[in-house]
């Protein structure tokens, strides 16, 4: 590249000033050479002639006349743009209207009669409950299906799953009762229910692995009480958590917790092309889901969210609520909180309590911390009402 | 008499059963398709996935808070985007004429974005099965709209490179007239040299462009026929411009060779065109210094044939200035409005095609001279001449490429 002070610097400075006299296009301000980051320079300049053709090609010009294109110049920047109709963050209360968040979203919404994250953010799953000999009984009926499901609007993606849903349903038992799982597989994989928490050896879900069209029935106790999960453990272990077979296990303490609006979110993500990295993330799989449909709560009440984090591929993942801060118990083994915080970082597997209240009506965000993957669907709204 | 007998066997053979005879292949064309189409080839699978294909064809910034993507789908199934994203975020976007893409069909999809001048973007699209496809913006700057400015700005630039250099070479007809014979047949050895740099060099081009077509083109095979097309056509129609002399006149000969090297010129004008509209202003300028430097060889080019004619008059010279450098600023027009890269190919092969046969013409030309002058064929100064001239253009064009 030519260097400054160079003849062929000085020439192209010399012939620049030429061009931009006689060629001056007085609303568009134009790079000038000089002011241009060192890098940006040095790029440029080691393109060849024939680089330049392609990138006529690849990114090309304009083709499209400014007419044409003039059609759509209208939409400024920080103009309500979301296709979330009234959810969209225009009208959030301050959030957005000056720009912030332009058009980040998805376009549509997905079929919630197959599969509706706010239904399933509250629904605890509690079994089939009766009494042998003294003590509670849960038992379930799991099956392993494979299944498509919408994890964004218009994108489909062949899940595997329990009991056709993604995350599976969420288990929910007191520390002590006795819990029997009839698992099915459906699929055409062998699977199995790995679950965390106490149990023997044979109920560990990994080496008994139960192929398409068998059965194979879970029993154990609930321990310890705190938020737990269950997933398929066969190899590749990756494959199977990932194509979504997994899901909330609550076991709830012996005293109980006080009494408290409770949902669970379990963070995913998909990866939709195979790639090995997730292209849509979100909580309960829908990317922005509660965006558009935001969380409703009363303001006041105390409000205590199960969060799990079942991503793959990408190391961490992170909760953190606008406007507020919440008590964290970690897995929910103890009954007292370990932090006050309003950020808290997820490992893979990892997940916990958060309780928190509201003391202002209005909407408040809550999303992942790591901005890409709220950016790409981990994103959503608490809705506070009086 | 015997013309007569052919004649009368023809009418005997092309009857109606000779017409039925020809129709009958397609009949049965006909009557397998009707059946695959109602039974299937027994080949389907229903198992696989849909194929598919899309191809970005251009990235436009027509505003600060736009970005207009165009896709074309290559391949046999229909491609249906669902959600955009850019630089990783999910954005909203809207998408004419419609979400999902027939095979072969095109659409546009703008994306109301704010982008920041100078930085570089990705656009993803994903499609309904999960599938995503990327676009790139590698250096942000406002997309040239259509106005008189901009239309007069790009015609300026193909002005400097095309008509200014060519015909600045041209100027040196009154000097290569005083050269004696040797000297001139070196500059017509000295044209071949050129003429062969430049046939490779827009060939290049052009499958370079051809390979970033979407694959259903089949780019490259394309690219290289319309070439070889070309050439063949212009050596079969060369006797209409003999008009029944022995050879053609030199005139015309230099009538062609600017034709060729015109197209050559519209190849320069799309790369700078590109490079302008992409806000690579100062690259452009530097550009514009390599391509002068680059192209004033051609002047001389054209005016080799008819260095030993009667001095033609001076309104062809401006013709063929006009010829050879005109295509230049209808590159920087195209590249600036229009782009379409497989019109580029396809002018940027029959460009090549083009000056292949006048290398062809060129050469015949100057062996002629040389047996004349009873000289060897490859004589010093025509190997030289030869040489000096691919010399030239290799160093020149490292002017442009550095």
């Amino acid at each position: 590249m030519a260097k400054r002070g160079s003849i062929s610097y000085l020439a192209r400075r010399a012939l620049s000033l030429v061009m931009e006299r006689s060629a001056r296009r007085p609303e568009v301000p134009k790079p000038d050479p000089e002011v241009r980051p060192a890098g940006l320079a040095e790029a440029g300049s080691g393109l060849s002639r024939r680089d330049f053709l392609r990138a006529a090609g690849v990114v090309g010009a304009v083709g499209v006349s400014g007419g044409a294109l003039g059609a759509h110049v209208n939409r400024a920047v920080g103009q309500e743009v979301g296709h979330g109709g009234e959810t969209g963050h225009g009208a959030a209360g301050g959030h957005g209207a000056a720009g912030g968040h332009g058009g980040n979203g998805t376009v549509g919404d997905v079929d919630l009669s197959r599969f509706d994250p706010t239904k399933f953010l509250r629904d605890f799953d509690y079994g089939e409950e009766r009494r042998e000999g003294g003590r509670t009984v849960r038992e379930w009926e799991i099956t392993a299906e494979d299944v498509e499901i919408e994890v964004a609007p218009g994108i489909v993606y062949p899940a595997w799953a329990y009991n056709g849903q993604v995350p599976g349903p969420t288990l929910r038992a007191t520390e002590g009762d006795r819990l029997r799982i009839v698992f099915k597989n459906r699929g055409a994989h062998p699977h199995t229910i790995h679950f965390h928490g106490f149990h023997p050896a044979g109920m560990d879900g990994v080496f008994e692995l139960v192929g398409p069209g068998q059965e194979f029935v879970y029993e154990f106790d609930a321990e310890p009480f705190g938020m737990h999960l269950y997933h398929c453990h066969t190899m590749p272990l990756k494959k199977h958590i990932e194509k979504g077979l997994y899901g909330a296990f609550i076991i709830d303490p012996k005293e109980g917790r006080p009494e408290a609006d409770e949902m669970v979110m379990v963070m995913n993500g998909f990866d939709t092309n195979f790639d090995g990295a997730n292209e849509v993330y979100a909580v309960n799989t829908v990317a922005f889901h509660h965006q558009r449909h935001p969380v409703k709560i009363k303001k006041g009440e105390l409000v205590r969210i199960y969060v799990a984090n079942l991503l793959e591929f990408d190391f961490i993942n992170s909760f953190h609520t606008h406007a507020n801060f919440f008590d964290y118990y970690p897995t929910g083994t103890r009954l007292e909180p370990s932090e006050f915080t309003d950020t808290k970082m997820f490992a893979q597997g990892e997940r916990g309590i958060l309780e928190l209240r509201y003391d202002f009506p209005g909407r408040f965000m809550f999303h992942a911390h790591v901005s890409e993957f709220a950016e790409l669907g981990w994103m959503g709204l608490f809705q506070v009402e009086e | 008499m015997e013309n007569g007998v052919r004649a009368g066997k023809k009418s005997k053979e092309h009857g109606p059963v000779w017409v039925l005879l020809g129709l009958l292949p397609l009949l049965g064309l006909g009557v397998l398709l009707a059946f695959i189409v109602l039974n299937g080839a027994g080949v389907q699978r229903e198992d696989v996935p849909p194929v598919e294909d899309l191809t970005v064809g251009r990235v436009a910034l027509p505003t600060e808070n736009e970005i207009v993507v165009h896709v074309t789908n290559g391949g046999p199934d229909p491609v249906t985007i669902r959600q955009v994203t850019v630089n990783e975020a999910l954005w909203d976007f809207e998408m004419e004429p419609d979400a999902t893409i027939p095979s072969l069909g095109s659409a546009e999809i703008t994306i109301p974005y704010t982008w920041v001048e100078g930085e570089a973007y990705g656009i993803g699209m994903i499609s309904n099965t999960g599938v995503t496809f990327e676009a790139e913006v590698p250096l942000a700057v406002l997309t040239p709209g259509f106005s008189g400015d901009t239309f007069w700005r790009y015609a300026l630039i193909g002005f400097y490179v095309g008509i200014v250099p060519v015909s600045l070479g041209l100027l040196w007809y009154p000097f290569l007239r005083r050269l004696g014979a040797s000297g001139m047949n070196f500059v017509l050895a000295l044209t071949v040299g050129l003429l062969i740099f430049l046939a490779l060099d827009t060939l290049l081009d052009a499958v370079e462009i051809a390979g970033g077509l979407p694959g259903v083109f089949s780019g490259v095979p394309l690219v290289l026929l319309v070439a070889f097309l070309t050439l063949l056509g212009l050596l079969a129609t060369e006797r209409l411009f003999r008009r029944g002399r022995e050879e053609a006149s030199r005139l015309s000969t230099s009538y062609r060779i600017a034709t060729g090297i015109g197209l050559h010129n519209l190849g320069e004008g799309l790369a700078i065109g590109a490079a302008f509209a992409l806000g690579e202003v100062a690259l452009g300028v530097f550009l514009v210094i390599g391509f002068t430097l680059h192209n004033i060889t051609e002047g001389v080019g054209i005016a080799a044939p008819i260095l030993r004619e009667r001095r033609p008059d001076l309104s062809h010279f401006a013709a063929l200035a006009l010829i050879g450098g005109g295509p230049a600023i209808l590159g920087t027009w195209i590249a600036g409005f229009a782009y379409s890269p497989l019109l580029s190919a396809v002018f940027l092969a029959v460009g090549s095609g083009a000056i292949l046969q006048v290398i062809y013409e060129v050469g015949r030309m100057l062996l002629r001279d040389s047996s004349r002058r009873k000289v060897p064929s490859l004589s010093a100064s025509n190997l030289g001449g030869l040489t000096a001239g691919i010399a030239i253009m290799y160093a020149t064009a490292l002017l442009v490429s550095v």
